[in-house]
């Protein structure tokens, strides 16, 4: 085993705070390494926590990418068993619509069995029976093992383990600079935005998981990684229109998935190129909205007249090969790249590209590479274990324990925690009143979440339990919210600007389908916020952009 | 059905023209399909409280003056907005609603999270500051009933406490209160009230805050008291003893829906027909374009008729428009609307900065009369909120036009006779 002798020496550090970071972190940690993890925003921010929330059955690449297809349904048949309280198991219909061409659906299925994937052509009147929202005039239809995994509990159970096994967890805080002796790093510069303080963490191996962002991190170690952010916008519903899967039985193209997922369902994605500089300030353009609408509407007719809530974007971290600078040739595969071997840099490997649903895969992979370079003979074993919260009970056992709390916010709080929600304590009575109605979030969860789960703002308590993001987008909610975290971080300023933040960041997703019932929710929050509460005079950084 | 007037919307609007005809012996009807703002108000209207370009107004009467020529104010003539506005303390006064505040001066409300905004006439309950920067005592004692979440005293106290108040927070606990918490929900505004207006409850609440009092010279405590009445606020005050601050909730707002139901039930005694829970479905006109008929869902293929049509239903909100992908349209009527063409120049991405689309809504003349096709309605009238050229949101003048407009529109009918 190797030591660690003083308080900032650790055995690896992994910077980036998404599923790859959080899975790596947590597989090094139960290989019995000490692992220091560093995000420069919250958990699970970037594409982590802006995509699908599908649960993959790999179907989707079998005819294209036979390779990503089969690691889809080994990893989708892991995470059933090991994040069972973040996966619902849904199942998946590949649709064929008349102007499809039927003749696909052989070839689809063909591919599918090749990879693995049980894929079964039914009747389309079965369909129809499975999922009611399903288009009517449908001439073909495919059922698969796809399903929905909620991203950010995903995260979180990992961080949590990572925790378990004596990992160290900072967030807010960014890497700087790499602390490089020779031709080695040796360890990261940290600036840590809550406290304003730099630190330095030392280490033998620093892993980049910075997902699009890992381009710059290899840049700090004068690595250079060619990736290619492509930007993939989704629009989400007011309500669950469909309880089962839909996709396209065609090659993959613009928005022709539709998944449910705990209260909403949502429709993606769109796929374009975009400059590096806009990662970090996405939006999503009229035109991809309107794509969305029109192509999602085949799927499912009803979504027409349903409420859209939200619209949003993520970047896939794609990667370029190293033999193709142009970009043609782009991978949807795990790159793990050692930049030893590639760029003679000793202490630094970077784990990239890959899907949210091969997380597990890449972050084996990882820590595989890391053990290797640490000479420690330990094997993975996160195929078999359960995460905090998936362990064996399942969820009537739960839920005699949790039985104390309310009916509904009993149900949702075992739903987002698992096992965990036994931890949720009920301090006093009060701790079941409601903070959120629309997503049944109860005072003592909200108080779990502060205190247990690394969360600093409201956006954060979003993330960990869904306060605000129900149908009213945080009408009432945030501002409770607001007044608990004052008492928690015993900062009223600091709760209120968190609060016009909150608020800023939820219209930001509303602003692009701002018509309809949409527009009359934003214009009852400008009543409420800047009417009554008289929060926009109030200064602060959210009043200065534009 | 025959009336001298229907009005569509019963909000504030609505209610105060329906009000005023009915008492100059209109035969008025009000088709509303519920709840209005009334019901998330701050339990005070205001006039003005800045100007387009973002100047802080401290004499709204002054400041009208440079108001553009689109707004409702400019559209009446601010010698006509001084009338109305005097004549407004009076209407309030004859519905049994006690109101402070003076049209050429504002006050200064203190708001849920302990901001101060502009204030034009303020419900009895309230005793906003004169400033911005007033103190509200030296030493002030800031009490919640233990577990409602929507007021929230650590954001009070703050504000406080930088004008030079100091504070202290404590909370008290009802017996009666217990009741509700079998429901995680129920700890709201509303349902404490119901609790509050009971007989015996508020003197133990007074009681319980009398013990709490150490030295402060000021009781800050939420507005939940009165839903009914508001004789229950007088009360409690006149039972603590030193000087007590009511500060307005998160909604719902128990003052506002008091005074919703103290307007809805001065309109039915007067002798109106309040028709609560009804919705427009369409309207006849005849050859010269003026409205003869409108139909509803509940009433069905019996036909309202009227000789003069008051629209008050709203801005989006309420339904009074409706926005699609590509357009804005006033449902009830199709009347001429001002708004800006593409969705992209409704709104300002910052939610903070103003928002075009709160400017958006009907286009009327000097009459109020709205207009279809270009061609002006002289029995359709627009009031309250579904009227354009003020973004009152930002110059914080909704409830100054919704009283204003009302007046107004029940003057221009009654002149017709």
């Amino acid at each position: 085993m190797v030591s660690a002798a003083r308080g900032n020496d650790f055995d690896v550090i992994i910077v980036g705070g998404g599923i790859t970071g959080a899975g790596t972190a947590r597989d090094c940690a139960l290989r019995g390494l000490k692992v220091l993890l560093i995000e420069r925003h919250d958990l699970a921010t970037g594409a982590t926590g802006r995509n699908h929330g599908l649960l993959h059955s790999g179907a989707r690449y079998a005819v294209t990418d036979r390779e990503s297809a089969e690691e889809c349904i080994k990893e989708n048949m892991i995470l059933r068993k090991i994040a069972r309280h973040c996966v619902e198991e849904t199942e998946g219909l590949f649709l064929t619509l008349p102007e499809d061409d039927l003749d696909y659906q052989a070839k689809f299925v063909e591919s599918c069995l090749a990879a693995g994937i049980n894929a079964e052509i039914i009747d389309p009147k079965e369909a129809l029976r499975m999922e009611p929202s399903a288009n009517p005039d449908i001439i073909g239809a495919v059922k698969v093992p796809d399903g929905a995994v909620d991203p950010f509990r995903l995260t979180s159970a990992n961080v949590i383990d990572a925790k378990l096994h004596g990992a160290k967890v900072l967030v807010y805080s960014e890497v700087t600079s790499l602390i490089k002796e020779g031709d080695t790093v040796k360890g990261v510069e940290v600036f840590n935005h809550i406290t304003k303080q730099t630190a330095q963490y030392y280490a033998p191996i620093t892993v980049n998981a910075g997902g699009i962002w890992g381009q710059h991190i290899a840049e700090l170690a004068g690595v250079k990684i060619n990736m290619f952010p492509a930007k993939g916008a989704l629009l989400i519903f007011g309500h669950r229109v469909n309880n089962v899967v839909l996709n396209r039985c065609r090659k993959p193209a613009n928005a022709d998935i539709l998944v449910p997922g705990d209260t909403i369902c949502l429709i993606g994605t769109t796929s374009s190129r975009i400059p590096f500089e806009e990662c970090d300030n996405m939006f999503v353009t009229p035109d991809e909205v309107d794509v969305l609408l029109k192509e999602g509407e085949k799927l499912a007719p009803s979504l027409a007249s349903t409420r859209i809530l939200r619209a949003y974007a993520g970047v896939r971290p794609l990667v370029a090969t190293d033999d193709d600078p142009s970009g043609r040739n782009i991978s949807r595969g795990i790159v793990l790249l050692d930049h030893e071997t590639r760029d003679g840099v000793k202490g630094f490997i970077s784990i990239t590209g890959g899907k949210l649903m091969t997380y597990r895969l890449m972050a084996e992979w990882a820590a595989d590479l890391v053990c290797k370079k640490l000479g420690v003979n330990q094997s993975c074993i996160t195929m078999n274990t359960p995460l905090p919260g998936s362990e064996k009970e399942n969820i009537d056992e739960i839920s005699l324990k949790t039985w104390s709390k309310p009916g509904a916010t009993h149900k949702a709080t075992v739903g987002r925690h698992g096992a965990r929600a036994v931890n949720i304590g009920l301090k006093d009575e009060y701790d079941a009143s409601l903070v959120c109605e629309c997503e049944e979030v109860s005072v003592g969860e909200v108080r779990y979440a502060i205190d247990e789960l690394d969360v600093h703002n409201l956006v954060d308590l979003r993330r960990r339990t869904r306060v605000g993001m129900g149908t009213c987008q945080g009408e009432l909610c945030a501002c409770r919210a607001a007044g608990m975290l004052a008492d928690a971080h015993k900062c009223t300023d600091r709760a209120k600007n968190d609060l016009k933040n909150f608020v800023n960041e939820r219209w930001k997703g509303m602003y692009p389908i701002c018509w309809g019932d949409t527009l009359r929710e934003s214009e009852y929050s400008q009543w409420i916020y800047s009417g009554v509460c008289g929060l926009e005079g109030r200064e602060c950084e959210t009043n200065k952009a534009e | 059905m025959r009336f001298d007037t229907i009005i569509i919307g019963g909000g504030l609007a609505g209610l105060v023209c329906g009000i005023k005809l009915q008492k100059a012996g209109q035969k008025c009807a009000i088709v509303s399909a519920g709840q209005s703002a009334m019901h998330f108000s701050s339990g005070t209207f205001d006039l003005l409280g800045r100007l387009p370009d973002g100047t802080e107004v401290e004499s709204p009467l002054e400041a009208m003056a440079s108001l553009p020529a689109e707004h409702p104010y400019s559209v009446l003539g601010v010698e006509k907005v001084a009338e109305y506005a005097a004549q407004a303390k009076e209407f309030f006064a004859e519905c049994g609603i006690k109101v402070n505040g003076d049209a050429s001066r504002n006050s200064w409300r203190v708001t849920p999270t302990g901001e101060r905004k502009a204030a034009w006439l303020t419900l009895g309950d309230f005793t906003p500051p004169a400033s911005r920067e007033e103190k509200i005592g030296n030493k002030a004692l800031i009490i919640n009933i233990l577990g409602y979440l929507d007021f929230n005293t650590k954001f009070l106290a703050d504000s406080f406490e930088k004008q030079g108040t100091e504070c202290r927070i404590a909370s008290i606990k009802l017996e009666e209160m217990e009741r509700l918490r079998k429901n995680p929900s129920e700890m709201r505004s509303t349902n404490i009230a119901r609790v509050m207006d009971r007989d015996g409850i508020w003197e133990k609440t007074a009681d319980q805050i009398k013990t709490l009092i150490k030295g402060e010279d000021i009781v800050v405590l939420p507005a939940v008291f009165g839903l009914k009445d508001a004789s229950v606020v007088e009360k409690l005050r006149e039972a603590i003893g030193i000087k007590t601050m009511f500060v307005a909730t998160m909604p719902p707002s128990v003052p506002g829906i008091r005074t919703q139901m103290t307007l809805k039930s001065e309109f039915e005694k007067a002798g109106g027909r309040f028709f609560l829970g009804d919705t427009v479905t369409e309207s006849t006109a005849d050859e010269k374009g003026q409205i003869r008929n409108i139909s509803t869902v509940n009433f069905n293929d019996i036909r309202m008729e009227a000789d003069n049509f008051v629209l008050a239903t709203g801005s989006f909100f309420s339904k009074g428009l409706i926005a699609t992908p590509d357009k804005i349209y006033e449902p009830v009527f199709g009347i001429d609307l001002t708004y800006n063409e593409g969705r992209e120049n409704w709104f300002n991405t910052n939610f903070w900065k103003k928002q075009n689309y709160i400017s958006f809504g009907a286009r009327v003349d000097a009459d109020l009369n709205a207009s279809i096709d270009g061609n002006k309605i002289s029995n359709l009238y627009a009031i309250g909120s579904v009227t354009g050229g003020t973004n009152a949101l930002y110059e914080g003048c909704g409830g100054g036009v919704a009283i204003i407009t009302a007046l107004a529109a029940a003057d221009r009918i009654l002149e017709k006779k």
